[in-house]
């Protein structure tokens, strides 16, 4: 049995928050020079140039890219043969975040309680979502979630009879709504299946496949195609000011569901899509 | 619009008093020099209970310029951590008030509601667009930060800066001309 300690996974999402928080994936970066020089607008080019620009100064002077650091929303695969030596791994991640807020001068949030809304000064708590795997490793992947994407998300309960078409006139109809809100060009993660809660949780997890992979699923890659032409036809463009640069990417990703049922949740990340990970 | 060119952004001044709003147009780039103030949800919420008490307010609204944003902590040597822009839609309720007190610019990101603009058209007001999420280039252009009130608000306390071609976009004009709505439509694939 390989033992992991408290401190090492405090240490490790305590880096993991800075380094989400300061350096954009090269998947992003790419994704946005594409988009720089498909871009119809000069403004939208104008703005996609100073975002990438923005991103620059953020990972070179290592301060946030931007000033919502989010809620920190971290997924565990914690390998069965792995033994945790302490009393509480969630403290753990708790006190990871804790000292990753504070010395990576990254903005606190996060408030107790969401009806008083007392801000609770260092970012926690996290959200956390575990998995028990096979094996003797820890995977640890942390994804600060802004809100003024977060808000414009949604989460519907279909038919089975409403298929195909209603999941995509969702998507569309989130996206359109949600015009400048999120700080397009946006990253949309859909997840379709499962029971309510597990289709919001594959809807957060899609936002984290590398932009630039599709689905391997060939209908799903095909739908994904499919929503971000539509979603780019929007005319939404960079910051919401006219464009044919919607979105960077949509990712679909799919569970078993019930015979009654068809749950679709639809997550929308800013540019700044962020996460990074490291396995112990 | 289709077919526009690059415009050189032109540089404004606050305090910015009603003419000088009039004179700017949906589709503007401004870069933004002088003092600006911070504001967010919980501010703008204290805010208005001080005015329904019959106080005043803690700066002077008259021509001023107000920054929706909650910045994150300065890092020793900095003047300001990250700033930029967060979602306005969300001091629609309180913003026609300070409108009709005699506030001219509000800066952030987002749609607002016809109550805000129909207040902005009456009054003379502007609202400018920052960058969403460039909140690391915005911070290079603000030289002088202060907390001058709620600071137990610690991030959404407001504050009084002083910025240096701080880059915006005019969205919505005082005439009411929405760039948002504009922009959309021009790019649309009917």
């Amino acid at each position: 049995m390989r033992r992991i300690t408290f401190e090492q996974i405090a240490c490790a999402v305590e880096k993991l928050c800075i380094e989400a928080n300061t350096i954009i994936g090269d998947d992003v970066n790419n994704a946005l020079k594409r988009a720089c020089n498909q871009e119809a607008s000069s403004l939208g080019q104008s703005i996609i140039q100073k975002i990438l620009e923005n991103n620059d100064i953020a990972a070179r002077e290592s301060v946030p890219i931007c000033q919502d650091t989010g809620m920190a929303v971290i997924f565990v695969d914690w390998g069965q043969d792995v033994r945790f030596e302490g009393s509480d791994i969630k403290e753990a991640i708790h006190e990871g975040v804790r000292r990753g807020y504070d010395k990576g001068y990254l903005r606190k949030s996060v408030v107790q309680d969401p009806l008083e809304r007392i801000n609770t000064g260092d970012n926690t708590p996290a959200v956390i979502h575990f998995d028990l795997v096979p094996g003797d490793k820890v995977h640890i992947l942390v994804a600060p979630k802004g809100f003024g994407s977060e808000n414009m998300s949604a989460l519907k309960m279909f038919k089975p009879s409403e298929g195909i078409e209603a999941v995509k006139k969702l998507v569309i109809d989130t996206v359109d709504n949600a015009g400048s809100n999120p700080c397009p060009p946006i990253v949309i993660g859909v997840g379709i299946g499962g029971t309510m809660e597990k289709s919001a949780i594959l809807a957060k997890k899609a936002l984290m496949r590398t932009i630039g992979t599709s689905n391997p699923k060939p209908h799903l890659a095909a739908l994904e195609k499919e929503l971000l032409e539509k979603i780019n036809g929007l005319g939404i463009g960079p910051q919401g000011l006219g464009g044919t640069t919607t979105a960077l990417a949509v990712h679909v990703e799919t569970y078993p569901t019930h015979i009654a049922g068809l749950p679709v949740a639809v997550n929308i990340n800013c540019h700044v899509t962020r996460h990074a990970e490291v396995e112990l | 619009m289709k077919g526009e060119r690059i415009v050189e952004a032109k540089k404004i001044k606050t305090p910015l008093t009603r003419e000088q709003a009039k004179e700017l147009r949906a589709g503007d780039q401004v870069l933004i020099n002088g003092v600006i103030y911070t504001g967010r949800d919980a501010a703008h919420k204290r805010m208005i209970e001080t005015l329904d008490r019959g106080e005043d307010l803690p700066f002077d609204v008259q021509d001023a310029v107000i920054y929706y944003v909650g910045p994150c902590p300065a890092k020793p040597g900095q003047v300001i951590g990250s700033a930029g822009p967060t979602t306005s839609g969300r001091m629609d309720a309180y913003a026609p008030t300070l409108i009709v007190k005699g506030l001219t610019g509000m800066i952030g990101k987002g749609l607002r509601t016809s109550a805000v603009i129909e207040a902005m058209k009456e009054h003379g007001s502007v609202y400018f667009a920052a960058i969403g999420g460039a909140g690391a280039l915005m911070a290079r252009t603000i030289k002088e930060s202060e907390v001058i009130a709620y600071d137990d608000l610690g991030t959404e306390a407001i504050r009084r800066l002083i910025v240096e071609d701080f880059p915006a976009i005019v969205v919505i004009d005082s005439q009411g001309n929405n760039l948002y709505e504009q922009g959309k439509e021009a790019y649309r694939k009917k």
